[in-house]
């Protein structure tokens, strides 16, 4: 019997192709972040909202992640930010390699805000680094507030957590306070923002947030 | 199901290291998994039967050393296994602490049964 030592990280090829995109991110001084959150929460709700509030302030690009089709994009492009969509045809989640290649379609050189909306999951998602600064979570009231307790790696990867839809409070049994104290167990460092994109409720503080990192 | 991605780069790592005339030979790929990496142990090894079925290497084995999460408490100094996912000292409560295993995901080693001999068979 031969054994042979190996100790490699499984995911060092994504991980040199994400140090790689970083670097050239870093290289241009352009924010990015990967918005993570289960399907239907208010991602590409919250892109559309953040871009009504920045793009005259601010130079805006848009990667979308999607199982299938490219409605998501279709939306960003309505907003005239330049935008590529990934689809993933069945993947459930995006890779560095993936967002290398939508890169090279959205001129980012001249970005200094890049959003990365992941395909809607908070399992497989969480492990994979795209090469961004830094991650978002988001959790909308409709979820409920125990969802941090169930899917601990997303909300201990993320700096962010963003709980939208809060407009559905007075419909929904979701308490706010508890989703606060779930997340801060896992990641007492969460910076915690709550939202509406019907309302445009703490969308402000939000994008002040965004425009404080990029200015940074 | 991101399992299927993450048993393809398991086997593609492995192959790096024996040649296609050795594939015969792999007996076992062990690999690490931390707790925190949300890899499912059955999906895994299913994908990688998947992934090797049919193939040269088919007879390998994956071998799965699931790693705990074990936090060390900057407040304490306690180091202690944590069974859940809270990130809080177990000893004191405090949550300035650090991970100190649980995020492992590596190939660790690879076995191979020994080359065949040219013994000559009796009749």
């Amino acid at each position: 019997m031969t054994l042979i030592t190996v100790e490699r990280k499984v995911l060092e090829k994504n991980d040199v192709i994400a140090n790689d995109i970083r670097l050239k991110l870093k290289a241009h001084k352009i924010f990015s972040f990967n918005l993570l959150s289960s399907p239907g929460s208010g991602k590409t709700s919250l892109v559309e909202r953040t871009i009504a509030h920045l793009k005259d302030k601010i130079r805006i690009g848009v990667i979308e992640g999607d199982v299938q089709t490219d409605l998501d994009a279709q939306r960003i492009d309505l907003l005239g930010v330049p935008v590529a969509q990934i689809v993933t045809n069945g993947g459930c989640h995006l890779d560095a390699g993936l967002v290398r290649d939508a890169l090279s379609k959205v001129d980012y050189a001249n970005l200094e805000i890049l959003i990365i909306e992941n395909v809607g999951n908070l399992v497989c998602p969480a492990g994979f680094d795209l090469g961004e600064d830094t991650k978002v979570v988001l959790l909308s009231t409709t979820e409920g507030d125990d969802k941090p307790l169930k899917y601990p790696a997303m909300f201990r990867n993320a700096s962010v957590l963003i709980i939208n839809k809060i407009d559905l409070l007075p419909y929904v049994n979701c308490s706010v306070k508890k989703i606060k104290e779930n997340a801060l167990a896992i990641n007492p460092d969460l910076k915690i923002f709550e939202t509406s994109c019907t309302s445009d409720a703490g969308i402000s503080g939000w994008c002040d947030w965004i425009l404080a990192q990029a200015n940074q | 199901m991101h399992e299927l991605s993450i048993a393809q780069e398991i086997i593609s790592i492995a192959e790096q290291y024996f040649s296609s005339d050795e594939k015969e030979r792999v007996k076992s790929i062990k690999v690490k998994i931390g707790k925190l990496q949300n890899v499912l142990p059955d999906s895994l090894e299913f994908c990688f039967n998947a992934l090797i079925q049919n193939s040269k290497m088919e007879k390998a084995k994956m071998v799965i050393e699931h790693i705990p999460i074990k936090l060390e408490c900057k407040s304490c100094g306690d180091v202690s296994e944590q069974e859940g996912f809270l990130f809080v000292c177990i000893k004191c409560g405090s949550s300035k602490i650090t991970v100190v295993s649980g995020n492992e995901l590596t190939v660790s080693e690879i076995e191979f049964e020994d080359s065949p001999t040219n013994q000559e068979v009796l009749p």
